[in-house]
């Protein structure tokens, strides 16, 4: 004899509880947190290093770095001037709630205006599990193509922003085929409210309107 | 490869059912939107690994993967959104907002009792 049993269970429900106390935690500190997400390379550290150590004087930023290995992006942070936490995954193509809860508590929130997590390198997998965060920052660098948002729709059908990074590489004449406009049509047909930003981490260009709509951001909660 | 987690996470609840239905489960029903990035073959392979040993042995996973839906802004009808071709299939409009992807569901077990 079968019997049939319906669950309708989120699959994902442990990650989620995670997530659900690491929004409680946020909201009662009144702290802003938001996950950036990108595929290797597109200079997701270098963007982070050089918004700190621009930001340090105004408001306190706190980064939580996700990599499989080592503890080098955390120091880069370090140096520029922002306090950060290392989760090493071990292999692990994204980042969990929970991790991010253990890391959430080795920060000196207090002091903290915003905390941006760095995400594990990789366009798919990280856009599937929330973390408690109050929005996602997508990353797009120049040389990578421009038919990312195509290709992977559901990163830029969630992110609240869509940073373009290495513009610089389009200014030097590099032989880069990267149609901006194009990019920003097809991410904003995913997402209207999309913000995007033109910027190099290498030399500035583009930075102070990513910086602006920060400092903006950092203020919901206070 | 989340699928791990994935097949993990349904192996314990599948599991948990089993020991409450006091039955042998054959095939779990899974469903998932487009955006969960949910590959059938690996997560098949997955839960076939850590199954083994365990009342789950011989479960079968079916999954159904559930289109992205999107709302016209102009007729306001809803349709399936395809990245190819996004466009209102009513009125061809290329202004739409896209609805809330289906959730990861572990939706039914069917068990053989006895």
């Amino acid at each position: 004899m079968n019997k049939r049993v319906q669950v309708g269970k989120k699959i994902l429900s442990a990650n989620e509880e995670y997530a659900q106390r690491n929004r409680q935690l946020l909201s009662q500190q009144k702290k802003v947190c938001l996950n950036m997400i990108s595929s290797p390379g597109s200079g997701k550290t270098s963007i982070l290093a050089r918004t700190v150590g621009e930001l340090k004087d105004k408001m306190g930023i706190g980064v939580i770095e996700g990599d499989i290995q080592t503890e080098l992006d955390a120091e880069r942070i370090r140096t520029a001037g922002a306090v950060a936490v290392q989760i090493n995954t071990e292999g692990a193509c994204h980042l969990s709630a929970a991790q991010v809860n253990t890391a959430l508590h080795k920060l000196p929130l207090e002091k903290l205006d915003l905390i941006i997590i760095e995400n594990v390198g990789n366009l798919v997998c990280p856009s599937a599990f929330e973390l408690g965060e109050d929005g996602k920052i997508a990353v797009l660098s120049v040389a990578e193509g421009d038919d990312k948002p195509v290709k992977y729709p559901a990163l830029f059908s969630k992110s609240k922003v869509l940073l373009i990074n290495k513009i610089d590489l389009l200014d030097s004449g590099a032989l880069v085929d990267f149609d901006v406009d194009k990019v920003k049509a097809d991410a904003r047909k995913l997402n209207e409210q999309i913000e995007i930003f033109c910027i190099s981490a290498k030399t500035g260009k583009g930075m102070n309107d990513w910086y602006d709509w920060l400092v903006h951001v950092a203020k919901i909660r206070t | 490869m989340h699928e791990s987690m994935v097949a993990q996470s349904l192996l314990n609840t599948i599991c948990a059912e089993a020991a409450k239905q006091n039955g042998r489960p054959i095939l779990a029903k899974v469903s998932c939107g487009t955006f969960n990035a949910l590959n059938d073959d690996i997560l098949g392979m997955a839960f076939e690994a850590i199954s083994k040993g365990t009342v789950c042995e011989e479960t079968r996973l079916e999954i159904k993967h559930k289109p992205i839906r999107a709302k016209c802004r102009h007729c306001q009808a809803e349709f399936d959104f395809q990245i190819a071709n996004p466009t209102c299939g009513q009125c061809n409009s290329d202004k739409f907002e896209l609805l809330p992807d289906a959730p990861l569901l572990l939706d039914e077990i069917e068990f053989e009792i006895g």
